[in-house]
């Protein structure tokens, strides 16, 4: 075996099999160059490539997704505000729509009152024209009738003592 | 193969390189199961890089890890203290890699070493010591001395706390090295326990099931306690780093 060829390091090994080989001084030094010379080549690749590397990604990371956070947050505010838009329009139209129904409600109902005005005003007109055309034909008529009784007056005293009276003896003693 | 549950911690060496300060620098299995644990770590994070938005079965490991030890900082020291989390997530993943190699059959574990654990450790303490000065000036050794006591209390309180703080390497070196060691102690017993009685043959050798379940058992456990480990050593040396920044506490 290769382990028995080696020549065992420290003079004291040989001397003493059993003892402990960690106390062997005359290897120590040797073990420290070593250790030295490993944990620094280590710590140097260690703090300047692995470490900051490592850093990197996971801070890369980081921003990326606290950038993506804010984009969703983003996104999100902006849907929550085309909702509110959306919701503004819809009252709006319907406000829109329900003012349009009263005004033409309110424009047929003032159609309406106007015209039942004008047909009353028109009736009215009429009725009226119709009671003067009544009295003027009652007064006519009245007039008439004091014609009719003089004329059926001066008759009858014509056909009684054969003389027509006088028109105006008729009338006086009509209006008597 | 011996029968010595110490010789897997043998250290052994491949080839002498040179020297530095009067001391020879060899190629050892610590060595180049140090190298492998780097490589597999960096490996293992290479596969997690990819940056894609979505992430990936490997780039969510590699983002857990990073948030699990960003957290780990943050939530026992502070957010100011995220300039010490590379040395944080090095020796979390390093401890990691070496005790989770160990599991593996002729691997050497590293971080059964004491030199290891022990250099890890005050190498944490002294980042801790060099990071509080520069940070507070010379007020930061008021940490050995909490505001709002009776001055005779100091007299007691100061050492108290000089102590503590000189066996926070002490505890943080042996607590890793000892878990590794005894772990792998035990492992390795019960496996020699187990060829012992298979050997013997008989029934001796249906008596070997035993050991082999308990070697089982125990491998689980390691798996575990090689991630407690790494875990308590990085947590502990958030725990200290705080001291970098509270003084008053």
């Amino acid at each position: 075996m290769a382990a028995d060829t080696d020549k065992t390091y420290g003079a004291a090994e040989q001397a003493a099999s059993g003892g402990l080989p960690q106390l062997d001084l005359s290897t120590w030094f040797n073990q420290i160059f070593w250790l030295a010379l490993v944990f620094a080549a280590l710590y140097f690749v260690i703090a300047t490539f692995i470490l900051p590397r490592l850093r990197e990604g996971i801070s890369e990371r980081g921003d990326r997704i606290s950038d993506d956070l804010d984009q969703a947050s983003n996104m999100q505010r902006q849907a929550e505000e085309a909702e509110k838009s959306y919701n503004q329009a819809l009252a709006d139209a319907r406000a829109k729509a329900m003012s349009v129904a009263e005004e033409t409600k309110k424009s047929v109902d003032a159609e309406i009152a106007a015209e039942v005005e004008t047909a009353d005003a028109t009736a009215e007109r009429q009725a009226e024209v119709a009671e003067a055309n009544i009295s003027a034909i009652k007064s006519k008529a009245l007039a008439n009738i004091d014609a009719i009784a003089e004329d059926t007056a001066s008759e009858v005293f014509a056909r009684l003592i054969g003389k027509a009276p006088s028109a105006a003896a008729v009338r006086s003693a009509m209006l008597n | 193969m011996t029968s010595d549950p110490m010789q897997q911690f043998q250290i052994k060496e491949k080839a002498q390189l040179f020297e530095i300060f009067g001391q020879s620098i060899s190629w050892t299995n610590s060595a180049f199961w140090m190298v492998v644990a780097a490589v597999l770590i960096v490996g293992f994070f290479a596969l997690t890089t990819k940056r894609k938005l979505v992430p990936g079965k490997m780039q969510s490991l590699g983002e857990l890890s990073y948030e699990f030890i960003a957290n780990m900082v943050k939530d026992t020291t502070g957010a100011e203290a995220m300039k010490f989390m590379p040395f944080v997530f090095t020796l979390f993943f390093f401890i990691l890699a070496a005790n989770l190699i160990g599991m593996n059959p002729y691997a050497f574990t590293t971080t059964s070493h004491l030199a290891v654990t022990a250099a890890m450790a005050i190498f944490t303490i002294c980042v801790v010591i060099v990071a509080g000065i520069w940070k507070n000036g010379f007020k930061w050794f008021k940490i050995f001395a909490p505001s709002g006591l009776p001055l005779p209390m100091y007299a007691i309180i100061i050492p108290i706390e000089i102590i503590s703080f000189i066996s926070r390497p002490i505890t943080l070196a042996v607590r890793l090295f000892a878990n590794m060691v005894a772990g792998h102690v035990m492992l390795k017993l019960f496996a020699i326990f187990a060829a012992y009685l298979a050997a013997k043959g008989g029934i001796f050798a249906l008596g070997a099931i035993v050991p082999v379940l308990g070697t089982m058992a125990i491998v689980a456990l390691e798996f575990l306690i090689a991630g407690l480990q790494a875990f308590v050593f990085a947590i502990l040396t958030c725990v200290y780093l705080n001291d970098v920044y509270h003084v008053d506490h």
